[in-house]
């Protein structure tokens, strides 16, 4: 494993992420997650299907950064950004995830200057969130399948952490909730770096919270 | 659809019920391998459909001059059971696809497939609305779609899913949607319902039961800007109708016939895609009610 | 954010680019008012920006916006996710991206103002962010509060006491809060303002004086 990945994952990472609960606030507010039990459920439900999309899409970008000969063959960053496109039916999830790729690649030219960056910001200037992890990732050092690892985190961490904030959780079992999501995640960047075809699982209910969320009076993450 | 047809079985799953198989029966019956088609032409400025092939379970009625309906003549699919549906609707023309009652998908001998393909040539018009899928406990299924529009086609897809009969636990069952337009993907999706470990998420969809969507791809009105006009792919265009103060979420309402995307009632939203198309995307606890849901989400677009 | 942004990426060091004004302080202490009169005040003279970050959506942003003292186009909202100073210290990419898209829509700008959210004596803006900054405190909050002292409170360039209106009310003495906040900082400058009842004229000539010297400083490189 590379030190670099962690430096990627990092909640201390300054890239924005902190703002978002990926639709935890909402799932806070309908009631549907109110406790550690709920707050599992939801978070591994976001695991299987958002986060295994984003750790497909973050391996190929990586791979694609790389012109890595292993299949599925490189794909151009516009059409891998149109891949996370097709597979984001709602626009605030579209928004919010090219709102987070984008400052990613900001953050990320600074810290890790590459080629590679440079030409994802002249191709799409607001990639999706794994487009850029991927692409970040490699002008890290960070190979596909720990990039595909660190977009799985990255899919649970954020809403995790603002259950705590929101609900008040005990921030010690929230971790060991995470921790006991450790298998699921490991399965789940694993499945998703080994994939030929980029996984496309979906979350209606993600969908709609995403929606509610973006129309709401009153709310405290952008997404 | 105002052709004289059987009345109509929906909702169905409770009615349904009295269809479900002994083990015997289910252990008995061969695994089924079965594929239906329909293709129309242009004959004289009409459609006509030069081909309509059944293949039971896949029976097929031509119900007017382009509408078809599925009649199941067996029960099923089955476990084991691997049916496929081509449709092909040639430029220029019509197909309307419907069923007369809902598909119970049941266990038997492994997992069953149903595989619809569907091609919608240059300005031809694709309708597929059938009555509910229903699992039965204990399915395993899988079911795959392939859409593919050419320039200026436009097509209507409704897709619902019924978690198991009245008060009955769902099998499995994984539903990829697969609709590409013009040689670029518009939408890509894969929805596992009754794994275990995640049913009841409320991520996935919850404590509902039913989980429908519609797809309204490529939307009639020309002002649409033409997805491929150099230098902005889908996904620019996409990201361009959301234009707006940073975290405010605009929706995007660019290349869509939609009067205003995001959730219009409880458990259904009007998703605008990132290309020309557009989602109604429902949860709801019966059959009835989802598709009321999609209703009030397919009202919302002017397609 | 639209994907047909141009791509912007500043240099580091502030060459061409307009001063960055942090301004924050606790919750209700007179932020938005500020903002809103230094807008009215300098708006003649100077190409703004403002950029606010709110608790909860765009409220302050809306308010700004409906005051008209400013293009409301020029006027970005950040949200923060329950964690404003988090957003003005410790990741601060959202809202170096909304002030380089002001800069980029609307730019040359002369002054970018960032209002942080209301937060605790502790928040202070990241000198990534924020060029200079001001801090502002009101005296409902009892005259005992720049004694506290806090970050905020001793290191911003400038520390305004607001509400001065209502000292008699909340048997504040300003006298008091003057010295002290002397004591803490050190020689810093304090500035006492009613912005309801005079607005904040003076506040306006020390943020000008700011962008003189930061266009001769740091004028654009050839
Ligand atoms: N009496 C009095 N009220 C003032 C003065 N300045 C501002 N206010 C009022 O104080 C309240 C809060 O002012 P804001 O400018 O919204 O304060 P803020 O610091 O931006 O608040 P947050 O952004 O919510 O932290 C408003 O009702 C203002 O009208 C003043 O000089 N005197
Ligand atoms: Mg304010």
């Amino acid at each position: 494993m590379s030190a670099a990945l962690l430096l990627l994952a990092d909640s201390r990472l300054p890239a924005g992420g902190h703002a978002h609960s990926g639709g935890a606030e909402q799932a806070v507010k309908t009631g549907a997650v109110h406790d550690l039990a709920s707050l599992r459920g939801f978070l591994a439900g976001r695991l299987h299907t958002a986060g295994l999309v984003a750790a497909g899409l973050t391996a190929a970008a990586c791979r694609s950064a790389g012109r890595s000969p292993t299949p599925p063959a490189p794909m151009t960053w516009a059409e891998l950004d149109a891949e996370a496109d097709a597979r984001t039916a709602s626009p605030a999830q579209r928004e919010a995830n090219r709102q987070q790729g984008r400052l990613l690649l900001r953050v990320a030219r600074r810290v890790w200057p590459s080629p590679v960056l440079e030409e994802l910001a002249l191709a799409v200037p607001n990639p999706h969130h794994p487009v850029a992890l991927g692409a970040v990732a490699h002008a890290a050092g960070v190979p596909p399948d720990e990039a595909a690892m660190a977009a799985a985190y990255h899919a649970v961490a954020g809403a995790a952490t603002a259950a705590v904030r929101l609900l008040g959780l005990d921030p010690v079992e929230v971790h060991r909730l995470l921790a006991g999501l450790a298998p699921d995640l490991d399965a789940v960047a694993e499945r998703a770096a080994a994939a030929e075809v980029l996984p496309a699982t979906s979350a209606p209910a993600l969908d709609l919270l995403a929606e509610r969320h973006a129309r709401a009076g009153l709310r405290l993450f952008v997404s | 659809m105002s052709l004289p047809l059987p009345p109509r079985r929906y909702p169905a799953p409770v009615a349904l019920s009295h269809r479900t198989p002994g083990a015997g029966e289910v252990a008995g019956r061969r695994r089924m391998r079965a594929s239906a088609a329909v293709s129309t032409a242009l004959s004289g400025g009409r459609t006509i459909l030069p081909l309509l092939r059944s293949d039971p379970p896949l029976t097929l009625r031509q119900t007017g001059p382009h509408t078809v309906h599925l009649v199941s003549t067996a029960a099923g699919p089955l476990g084991g059971d691997h049916l496929s549906l081509d449709l092909d609707v040639a430029p220029g023309t019509r197909l309307e696809i419907g069923s007369i009652a809902s598909t119970l998908v049941l266990p038997g001998d492994g997992e069953s497939l149903s595989v619809i393909t569907a091609r919608v040539g240059e300005g031809a018009v694709l309708s597929f609305a059938p009555e509910p899928t229903v699992l039965a406990a204990g399915c395993a299924h899988r079911m795959v779609v392939r859409l593919t529009l050419a320039e200026g086609a436009r097509a209507r897809w409704r897709e619902e899913i019924i978690f198991g009969r009245y008060g009955e636990a769902p099998g499995r069952c994984v539903a990829g949607f697969d609709a590409m337009v013009e040689g670029r993907p518009l939408l890509r999706q894969e929805l596992t319902v009754g794994d275990p470990s995640l049913d009841g998420s409320s991520a996935i969809y919850g404590s509902a039961r039913c989980v429908g969507t519609t797809l309204l791809a490529a939307p009639p009105h020309p002002a649409t800007p033409k997805s491929g006009s150099p230098g902005l792919t889908a996904g620019q265009a996409g990201a361009s109708a959301a234009e707006g103060p940073i975290g405010a979420n605009a929706p995007g309402q660019g290349a869509t016939g939609v009067r205003g995307g995001g959730v219009v009632a409880e458990g259904v939203a009007v998703l605008p895609l990132a290309g020309p198309g557009v989602l109604v995307s429902a949860l709801a606890a019966d059959a009835v009610e989802l598709r009321r849901r999609l209703g009030l989400g397919e009202a919302q677009i002017a397609w | 954010m639209g994907a047909n942004h141009e791509d912007h990426h500043h240099a580091p060091d502030g060459h061409g680019r307009a001063l960055r004004l942090g301004i924050g302080g606790p919750v209700g202490s007179g932020k938005t008012a500020l903002v809103a009169a230094l807008c009215r005040a300098l708006g003649p003279e100077l190409r703004l920006g403002v950029v606010t970050n709110d608790i909860y959506t765009t409220e302050d942003a809306d308010f700004l916006r409906r005051a008209g003292v400013l293009d409301p186009e020029r006027i970005l909202a950040v949200e923060t996710g329950c964690c404003p100073h988090t957003a003005i210290r410790d990741d601060i990419a959202a809202n170096l991206d909304a002030v380089e898209t002001l800069e980029e829509r609307f730019g040359p700008l002369d002054l970018v103002i960032v209002e942080s959210g209301g937060d605790n004596l502790t928040a202070t803006f990241s000198r990534g962010l924020a060029d200079a900054q001001i801090f502002v405190l009101d005296v409902s909050g009892g005259d005992k509060v720049p004694r506290k002292g806090g970050p905020g409170v001793t290191t911003a360039d400038l520390l305004v006491v607001n509400k001065t209106d209502l000292a008699p009310l909340v048997g504040a003495d300003l006298g008091v809060m003057e010295r002290d906040a002397g004591a803490v900082r050190e020689g810093r400058p304090v500035l006492f303002t009613s912005i309801r009842q005079g607005g904040a004229g003076e506040v306006a000539a020390w943020v000008a004086e700011r962008v003189h010297g930061w266009s001769h400083a740091h004028a654009p490189v050839a």
